[in-house]
């Protein structure tokens, strides 16, 4: 994972809460065994006119497909973002999109999850806040907005200031690009004498001994 | 287990505290706990980029004992011959990868031909795999359902996956727990989805978010596996991190004899035999064995007196059959009531989503529920389609026609049940009323395989997601109980289940 800190961009309003998974990625694109190539089927729904089975458009009123608004680095959506199914394609396919952030009052647990192990920083704001924010990006597009990780804070050229919650743990990981799996094999010795206790509890093993 | 004085000490536990602390490898400083995994249950979609990554970074797959995989998602439900070979090249390259990625990390793998394949949540408790107190997590959402047997179960993404596989553990902040106590006897008619439904448009579908919810009280306990596995199954849909279940003899005497239970010993029987998941009457049970498992999972239940971070009171006896109407699982109602107006809604933000949701399910705020008519009819799912649910569906449906408006399909959740409601000619029941009878898979729930609604049809489904889109672009989705699905299926539009006439033998039991 590559390390993220600051992210200083364009936002993309999307003002509707419960803007659940299959929104973000229908599960049409969920058949590829591939990690890459979801970038393009970002909103695929609300993005595209479905012209004939194997043509699609462009739906002109929608915020991704508004020239001033691409090249936006950061979405801002209302609360619960990616609720809904635990596709981990919807990080990838916001990460490959382009976006490096979300602004939103909530997120769901799994999309919280899955965001952070891709390197997306997401930043719980009050709905006040990202009201403000959302207004401020519908009436400017050029509006550019300023998140600081290490700071934990949300920023603009007008005076706002935010300040979002974020677990320590997890700020440290994305700080510092680190992989999940390499931590906990920190603590293998742990992990094999656990693991030697555990097995005697024969009723908490998935397949009954022969 | 002579734990009993140091137990005592304690301070009162909740189910979730004593499972959780029974899973726990580390606490490192500063950082969240990493937590031992019992069991992951695999499927086609979710795996094949987390195996990709074990390759990629040269790690094993540390205990391919405590996995268990099978094929439903892309499966086309028509027949045998299309499961084999998919038409559909890029669904069938991920089948085909999980049957090579199973084989090569040393995964039990239930293809599609298996008499054990179905549905991933399905099979996990139809197997025996899935047992309470175990720690239990899939690249899947609807993981929840394994908390009905007092399981910590939950949905993962494709990275925690290969964590999993990595590790047998995952590193887990600790949920705050939130208990909901649905008191007293369920009327006429009136079923655990309705109780799902009801709890989720009370508290939204972010109102259990960072909680691990138990239900509890006496119309919980008073329901059957089926019916707990289909209420913990949508905990999801209220943004919980888990659903639990006390286990209790309704749990254990479903597990009893089951395949990997504790004490079925399958080595008795011939493999032939042993292959299918109904191992009950086949294999013997090792009394002692099994008894002491009883004793640890009866010892699982929240303690008198365990303090909860949250409560939710709910008088059973006041419900009636749910139907969804808009493009969220808590846009729901009653059946006997109306299709809301903007006013409604709970807050501003989610005018907005009213606003939207009729729009796009085609609504007039005011219109009777009863009179929304439909084009399809779906009987499947890893939240209803056990074969009580078919039992109950087929009960409404034995005598009728379905409506010359509609079609309707049935998908059984799993190939046993399947062959169980064959045995009990449930298939004919359907069949003869022109019903679709088909193969079990995910199916038309979120219609990655064929099954899928066309633009502007409505369906009454039994599944658990009603978003846009969700069975099939421009599609509409009523979700409800299975009962009240059939009866749909027969009348072409929404219909109260309580007032239904009852034709059959098998049905009619008021």
């Amino acid at each position: 994972m590559t390390p993220i800190n600051i992210i200083t961009g364009t936002a993309a309003p999307l003002p509707l809460p419960n803007i659940d998974t299959d929104q973000i990625i229908p599960k049409q694109f969920l058949k590829r065994i591939e990690r890459t190539g979801y970038g393009d089927f970002l909103f695929f729904d609300w993005r595209y006119n479905l012209d004939t089975p194997d043509h699609v458009s462009e739906r002109k009123d929608f915020v991704l497909n508004k020239p001033e608004y691409k090249g936006a680095e950061i979405l801002i959506a209302e609360k619960n973002f990616g609720c809904g199914s635990s596709r981990e394609h919807a990080a990838w396919a916001i990460n490959q999109y382009g976006f490096r952030a979300v602004i939103a009052p909530s997120f769901a647990d799994i999309f919280f999850s899955n965001a952070g192990k891709n390197g997306i920083i997401l930043c719980r704001l009050t709905e006040e806040e990202v009201a403000t924010l959302l207004e401020r990006c519908t009436k400017d597009p050029k509006h550019t907005l300023t998140i600081n990780l290490e700071a934990q804070t949300v920023t603009d050229e007008q005076g706002f200031k935010a300040h979002f919650d974020i677990d320590p743990f997890r700020k440290h990981c994305l700080l510092n690009g680190l992989d999940d799996i390499g931590l906990t094999l920190l603590h293998e010795a742990e992990l094999d004498s656990y693991e030697a206790k555990h097995s005697e509890e024969f009723w908490l093993a998935p397949k009954a001994a022969v | 287990m002579s734990t009993q004085n140091s137990v005592q000490a304690i301070a009162p536990r909740t189910m979730f505290e004593k499972v959780w602390q029974q899973h726990v490898v580390a606490e490192p400083a500063g950082e969240p706990t990493i937590l031992y995994i019992d069991l992951q249950l695999v499927h086609e979609v979710t795996s094949p980029q987390a195996f990709d990554g074990l390759r990629l970074t040269g790690r094993k797959l540390r205990r391919p004992d405590r996995h268990i995989a099978t094929v439903d998602h892309n499966v086309p439900t028509t027949s045998v011959q299309d499961r084999l070979v998919i038409a559909d090249q890029i669904s069938n390259a991920q089948v085909n990868a999980l049957r090579k990625n199973c084989a090569e990390f040393g995964i039990e793998f239930f293809d599609v031909q298996d008499a054990a394949q179905g549905i991933v949540h399905m099979i996990g408790p139809e197997l025996g795999a899935t047992k309470p107190g175990m720690t239990i997590v899939c690249g899947d959402s609807h993981t929840s359902t394994h908390g009905a047997f007092g399981a910590l179960a939950f949905g993962i993404g494709t990275s925690e996956v290969e964590h999993v596989m990595a590790t047998q553990t995952l590193p887990q902040s600790k949920p705050k727990t939130f208990r909901i106590n649905v008191e007293g006897e369920l009327p006429y008619g009136v079923t655990a989805k309705d109780i799902i439904l009801d709890i989720i448009g009370r508290i939204g579908t972010d109102g259990a978010t960072g909680y691990v919810v138990e239900y509890a009280g006496s119309a919980i306990r008073a329901l059957s596996m089926e019916g707990r596995m289909t209420i913990c199954n949508m905990s999801i849909e209220a943004g919980a991190r888990a659903g639990m279940i006390a286990p209790d003899e309704t749990t254990f005497n479903y597990l009893k004899g089951r395949r990997f239970s504790p004490g079925t010993h399958t080595n008795l029987v011939s493999p032939s035999i042993a292959k299918d998941p109904a191992v009950g009457t086949t294999t013997s049970v090792h009394e002692a064995e099994w008894n002491l498992a009883v004793e640890q999972w009866a010892a699982l239940v929240t303690d008198e007196g365990a303090v909860f971070d949250r409560e939710l009171n709910i008088d059973a006896t006041k419900l009636a059959p749910s139907v969804t109407w808009g493009t969220s699982p808590g846009m729901v109602t009653t059946i006997d009531s109306t299709v809301p107006s903007i006013d409604d809604a709970p807050s501003e933000a989610d005018k907005k989503s009213f606003s939207r949701a009729l729009e796009y399910m085609d609504l007039k705020p005011g219109t009777k529920i009863e009179d929304i008519n439909v084009d399809a009819v779906f009987l499947g799912s890893c939240t209803n389609a056990r074969i009580e649910d078919l039992r109950a569906a087929a009960k409404v449906v034995d005598g009728y026609h379905v409506a010359t408006t509609v079609r309707a399909m049935v998908v059984p959740g799993s190939q046993s049940v399947k062959h169980q409601a064959e045995e009990e000619g449930l298939d004919r029941v359907f069949k003869t009323a022109g019903f679709e009878w088909r193969e079990p898979g995910c199916s038309m729930c979120l219609g990655m395989n064929p099954d899928i609604l066309q633009p502007g049809e409505r369906c009454a489904s039994t599944s658990n997601r009603n978003f846009e889109g969700r069975q099939g672009r421009g599609g509409r989705t009523h979700l409800l109980s299975p009962a009240m699905a059939a009866a749909a299926a027969i009348t072409g539009h929404l219909t109260d289940v309580r007032n239904w006439k009852f034709n059959s033998s098998k049905g009619g039991s008021r």
